[in-house]
């Protein structure tokens, strides 16, 4: 009878073994992790330094290393010119309206109301859409001829007749005006990343203590005293990682422009992503879409360095 | 200056009654404890007197002046909160600088009540520093600091006291209430810790579900109980209560004695003491055991001072007594005090 009992604890160790130890689980668990940031990261940005090095076309993907031609050539493009500005134009304006905007949101959404989750849903669901088939519904939005908003405009009198306010014309040609075009493309960025930025923002608000806002309140602090003395600098760090998250979306992103006006018209809304694609895959020349994509890359990095500072800053907090 | 009246004051959150109508008036520069079990509606009617919240029904007067409606900037109060609240992003100055800024107080002016707020608590040499890196006692300086630098005419407190360990609070309880006293300020301070109570009220306050149940001097509360709520809330161990047909009689521990120590020139109830444990914490030995027959035999406490070294064994009977002069009656169904000394 004692010598199973005896040999029992011993069999339990052994087959306990690599799950009781950490060192070797945690490098098992995290395998996987660094596997895909090397395959789907790492080599596609090797891939891209070489390529911005040479002479490589979709024909002709032989490395010839031509040194830093690809950037220079880059550089003398005026439409690249463009395409760099556009991208930190639009970057920035949409991210400054989408910070207020989901501050406005944020503070709505923190009071109670009927049917605020109804709120909540809707505010989420551009976010759960593919970016692609929302920014497609924009697209018909925006229609030069079918416009719904051109529609609703002609139906209240400002577009469409002698003397309106937004002219006689019938429709006012969203993508096709290079100011209109801009405005498109910005607001379809502020509502792409505004669900995101909301809920950011929701979660700094919620954060703060109810009592402290309480405190400012005896000690005398008006409502807009207290949001520019405690709710903002308190929210600063988080509502800077909801601006930083956003730039990067925006930088990066290909899809508005491409869907809603490739760039035109006549570049006035080309963007680095966009400018890439059509030189690098359409254009063939893989080495100066290369070079014209890596000019993202110090703006990114800079703003993957701050988001981790503001990370641990918040931390502290 | 410096009065608070409350008038006919309820709240409730949905059907709950936090707080049932309330009459209470301070005097001039008191120090007034709210006393109570957690939910016995004791902070909510501080935050009503704060105007953090809003009564459902009733009137709060300050000063003569009828606040129901104000806001807490016009109320001429300060309060500071159990978790001290305060503002993480700022230093220790701009925390205590803040109120005097809110009311667009001249910089110059600023500094030299600051200086002087932080003077009063001692906290000078903290002024730079944010208040993560405090500790709890020095918190909770700043938090005074804070409520005191703008000189309220009434000064809120919501168990400032309860975030300290033991030895803190003991001291911190005998500055504030120094300060207190030198301050003059009249103060509505809220705890569910009776030591608390009784050692800083000029008057208790007992509350228990939104009512009150009583006010007194310390040792009104103590000696003559309202109720036998008051009676079973307030000491450690609270009264002893026995059944006396429609009467409950009830006597502090530290009166029910053995019975050659109690002297009683009115006369002395005497009762047979079955001894079930006993407890010796070193200033005095607490006796616990049943009185009565073994069918509706009651619990009974009894407190022997230290220096009384009788020796008692547990399982055993000895004869206790209580003067006459010691014994409270309440009404068996209302548990209200009833006049007049019965045997």
């Amino acid at each position: 009878m004692s010598a199973p009992s005896v040999s029992e604890p011993a069999a339990v160790a052994a087959r306990g073994g690599i799950l009781d130890r950490e060192s070797a689980l945690a490098k098992m668990m995290i395998a996987p992790a660094i596997l895909y940031i090397v395959a789907m990261i790492g080599v596609p940005f090797v891939l891209a330094v070489l390529y911005s090095l040479s002479d490589a076309t979709t024909g002709d993907p032989s490395l010839k290393f031509v040194g830093l031609r690809n950037f220079a050539a880059a550089l003398a493009d005026p439409v690249f010119r463009l395409s760099l500005w556009n991208t930190v134009f639009f970057t920035l304006a949409s991210q400054c309206i989408v910070v207020l905007l989901s501050r406005l949101l944020a503070t709505a959404l923190l009071k109670n109301f009927r049917g605020k989750w109804l709120v909540r849903f809707l505010i989420m669901l551009p976010w759960t859409a593919p970016i692609s088939l929302g920014t497609i519904g924009w697209l018909w939005m925006l229609d030069s001829i079918f416009s719904p908003i051109d529609w609703v405009l002609r139906y209240v009198g400002l577009l469409g007749v002698p003397g309106a306010l937004l002219g006689a014309g019938t429709n006012l040609y969203y993508l096709g005006v290079p100011g209109l075009a801009i405005s498109s493309i910005i607001l379809v960025d502020v509502w792409r990343i505004l669900p995101l930025a909301t809920v950011i923002q929701l979660a700094g608000l919620s954060s703060i203590p109810k009592d402290l806002m309480e405190a400012a309140e005896v000690d005398g602090a008006t409502p807009w005293r207290r949001t520019l003395m405690i709710t903002i600098p308190l929210t600063l760090p988080i509502t800077s990682i909801a601006f930083l998250f956003g730039v990067v979306f925006t930088f990066t992103d290909l899809v508005v422009v491409y869907v809603l006006t490739r760039g035109g018209p006549v570049h006035m809304t080309q963007v680095l992503s966009s400018w890439t694609f059509f030189k690098g895959i359409e254009g063939g020349d893989l080495a100066q879409g290369a070079a014209i994509s890596l000019f993202m890359f110090p703006v990114l990095a800079a703003v993957a360095i701050l988001i981790l500072r503001m990370a641990r800053r918040t931390e502290v907090v | 200056m410096g009065c608070v009246e409350i008038r006919g004051i309820s709240k409730l959150f949905g059907n709950v009654r936090a707080v049932d109508h309330v009459d209470l008036a301070t005097n001039e520069g008191e120090f007034l404890v709210l006393l109570g079990p957690s939910g016995c509606g004791k902070t909510t009617l501080l935050r009503m007197i704060a105007g953090i919240e809003e009564p459902t029904e009733g009137d709060m007067v300050i000063d003569g002046r009828v606040v129901t409606n104000l806001p807490p900037r016009l109320r001429d109060i300060a309060m500071v909160f159990q978790s001290y609240a305060l503002y993480p992003h700022m230093t220790v100055y701009k925390n205590i600088a803040f109120p005097l800024r809110a009311r667009g107080v001249e910089k110059e002016a600023v500094r030299k009540k600051v200086e002087w707020a932080a003077g009063m608590f001692k906290i000078e040499r903290l002024l730079d520093r944010k208040p993560r890196e405090l500790s709890g006692g020095e918190r909770q300086r700043v938090a005074l600091a804070r409520a005191m630098v703008r000189e309220p005419s009434v000064f809120l407190l919501d168990e400032p006291l309860s975030n300290l360990d033991a030895l803190l609070r003991t001291s911190a309880r005998e500055e504030l209430r120094q300060f207190q006293r030198r301050v003059g300020v009249t103060t509505i301070y809220v705890t569910h810790d009776q030591v608390e109570a009784m050692g800083l009220g000029d008057r208790i306050v007992v509350m228990s579900q939104g009512r009150i149940r009583q006010i007194g001097t310390p040792m009104e509360i103590y000696l003559w109980p309202a109720d036998t709520f008051v009676a079973t809330f307030v000491g450690s161990p609270p009264m002893n209560l026995l059944d006396h047909g429609d009467t409950l009689l009830g006597f502090r521990p530290e009166t029910f004695l053995p019975a050659d120590a109690v002297e009683g020139s009115e006369g002395v109830v005497t009762y047979p003491f079955e001894v079930t444990y006993l407890e010796y914490l070193g200033a005095e030995r607490l006796v616990y055991g049943t009185v009565g027959e073994k069918s509706h035999a009651r619990h009974v406490v009894s407190r022997l001072p230290g220096s009384l070294t009788l020796p008692l064994a547990a399982g055993k009977a000895y004869p206790f007594a209580v003067a006459l002069r010691d014994l409270r009656r309440f009404d068996k169904k209302s548990g209200l005090y009833k006049e007049g000394v019965s045997s």
